[in-house]
């Protein structure tokens, strides 16, 4: 890394640090939405940008460790500290059958795509109907009060919640850096470019895949508890549904498929877009249902179309930190 | 449980089906040739049925009969996004085509949400009420016809690509793209064709469906993802192969709905997809790939 590059890198983490000293509760909240979706999103390009296996469903793995975490709270009392250790251990599993299978039999690019969506759409179903989950009527987390820090049943005021997905992000950001400029990042980017070609070279393919596989599914799974005790009440039919697992792709792909900032990026710009339109429309009294979304969907055509490679790179080369 | 309400739920399922073989035919089509997948595909449907419904309430004209504008106009409008949007895709990874469509998606749902909001419209015919009697069985009238129109599309489509030059060269593409060039085939313009056509078959289902069912904009992504689940368990660019599993997929949906729970029924649809996608990848009746 440049010393330009580190320069902008420390001044970004004091001001992230910074924030809750100046901000009002809104612009937390926003913020901490923007973490959250940048995370999950560093969780999903490992994966897909890194080993460039495209997943459509991590909705299952957010919600799979949202309900092994939630409901040992809710129904045994048992805080989230075990629960995330268990609810990684759960997605690590799951994650590694789902590769397992896939891979043993060859499913790569759209089929994997849609075996994914399959699998977070059948557990949808299926927590719908299991009892231990409440069904479609939800999962309700005790809210207990929020002006004390309660670190061991992780609650406390939104300002705690906002730094736990900072050293999240911050956590993974590292990893990934890491991760980018070890052997098994290589291997990963060889197998992106041409599987057959990394083969050829003597690489294991169903070993760095699988790796890829199930460290994307453990750092979901964070996020997963994260939700569960910030948002406090879980529906499968929300927590599982299509549209998260979206959620979680648009950042990345929005800011650039691959990269390390290009997740980050991607979160800010889309969820400042979203709030940016609403109060937009609001302000012109353009209020009919749709229009948000006509919009949002207009500008992510245009990116796709106009920065194939996503907004990052340009910011980067604006910076002057695109080496 | 009594058999003829069992056997009438099967019909009924067989028939519903074929409406669905055919909007996944649409998908199977385009995915065979032009290699990308239409994540915009239900929502194109949802479009037909507005279409259906909008044209009966305006000009009171019968949904079957709607077909046919409908059909143009989509294939029309095919061609376009094909021509337009999706041609410089087409070498693109699969996240950045998928977020292309994925975008057409969100706006196609949003629109019909802005035009004419989230209630559910439907049409009303005579005959959606009545049905042909064999003995103890029922076929509803709406539904024979909708089958009838589906077959009936996915026949003209089986003749186009096996008898005319055009639908020759279409096939020719999808086998060996680097071929298709070196003899001089228009590539880029076959794509659009072929789109068109996908786009069509989704015309054909949506007049059919509208008569089945009432439509509301929410409907989109769960008829794509139903065509997905089709396609997968048929065999993706397999002609037959779709309509098999259009009938499988309906005749499934109705007997969970009947023994187990109406809102369980896609957990079966989801647990045949991922069944075939580990036992049998290429689909029941896909070719090795």
């Amino acid at each position: 890394m440049s010393g330009r590059a580190a320069m902008l890198l420390a001044a970004l983490a004091a001001a992230l640090v910074a924030l809750p000293a100046v901000a009002n509760s809104y612009v937390l909240s926003v913020a901490t939405l923007i973490l959250y979706l940048a995370f999950t999103g560093q969780a999903w390009n490992v994966m897909t940008g890194f080993a460039g296996q495209l997943s459509l469903g991590h909705s299952l793995y957010v919600g799979v460790a949202a309900y092994v975490a939630g409901g040992l709270f809710f129904h045994y009392g048992v805080g989230p500290w075990a629960g995330l250790w268990l609810a990684m251990l759960v997605c690590m599993l799951l994650g590694a059958a789902i590769g397992f299978l896939a891979f043993r039999f060859g499913i790569s690019g759209v089929y994997f795509a849609l075996l994914t969506i399959a699998f977070a759409e059948f557990t949808r179903i299926g927590f719908d109907h299991l009892a231990w989950t409440g069904g479609p009527g939800g999962m309700f987390l005790k809210v207990a009060q929020r002006d004390q820090i309660d670190l061991v049943h992780f609650r406390g005021p939104p300002a705690m919640y906002y730094y736990a997905m900072l050293a999240c992000t911050a956590g993974a950001f590292a990893l990934c850096a890491w991760l980018l400029r070890s052997r098994a990042g290589y291997y990963w980017q060889a197998i992106r470019e041409n599987e057959e070609a990394a083969q050829a070279l003597g690489i294991n393919i169903f070993r760095w895949k699988m790796l890829a596989m199930i460290l994307s599914s453990a750092m979901t799974a964070v996020a997963g508890v994260f939700f569960a005790f910030y948002y406090n009440n879980l529906f499968p039919e929300q927590i599982f549904n299509i549209s998260r697992s979206i959620e979680i792709i648009l950042g990345p792909i929005i800011g650039g498929v691959g990269t390390l900032f290009g997740p980050i990026l991607g979160a800010a710009v889309l969820t400042v877009l979203s709030d940016a339109i609403t109060e937009l429309l609001a302000h012109y009294g353009w209020e009919i249902p749709g229009i948000k979304q006509v919009f949002y969907g207009l500008v992510l055509l245009a990116v796709i179309v106009f920065l194939p490679h996503g907004i990052w790179p340009v910011v980067a080369r604006r910076l002057g930190v695109d080496r | 449980m009594p058999w003829d309400l069992v056997a009438n739920v099967v019909i009924a399922g067989v028939l519903t089906g074929l409406v669905y073989g055919l909007m996944a035919l649409g998908l199977s089509v385009i995915f065979g040739v032009v290699r990308v997948v239409n994540f915009a595909h239900g929502e194109m449907m949802t479009i037909a049925m507005y279409a259906a419904v909008v044209l009966f309430a305006a000009l009171g004209l019968d949904p079957f009969l709607a077909i046919v504008p409908v059909a143009g106009a989509f294939f029309a409008l095919g061609y376009a996004m094909q021509a337009a949007l999706i041609n410089p895709f087409i070498t693109r990874p699969e996240h950045s085509q998928f977020m292309l469509l994925l975008a057409v998606a969100i706006i196609m749902v949003n629109g019909l949400l802005m035009i004419f909001g989230p209630d559910a419209r439907n049409v009303q015919t005579e005959y959606q009420l009545e049905s042909f009697e064999l003995g103890a069985l029922l076929f509803d009238e709406g539904r024979v016809y909708a089958a009838g129109a589906a077959l009936a599309a996915t026949g003209l489509l089986f003749a186009f690509f096996r008898f005319t030059l055009t639908g020759k060269a279409i096939r020719a593409c999808a086998d060996n793209y680097l071929g298709a060039k070196v003899v001089g085939l228009d590539v880029k313009h076959l794509y659009a064709l072929t789109f068109g056509l996908g786009s069509a078959c989704v015309a054909v289902a949506g007049c059919a469906m509208a008569v089945l069912l009432e439509v509301t904009p929410a409907l989109g992504p769960g008829y794509t993802l139903l065509a997905f689940v089709i396609v997968i368990v048929g065999g993706l660019g397999s002609m037959g192969g779709a309509l098999v599993g259009g009938v499988l997929i309906g005749v499934s949906e109705a007997l969970a709905g009947l023994f187990i729970a109406p809102s369980a029924k896609s957990m079966f649809s989801f647990g045949l997809l991922i069944l075939v996608l580990l036992l049998r990848p290429q689909g029941l009746l896909g070719r090795k790939g």
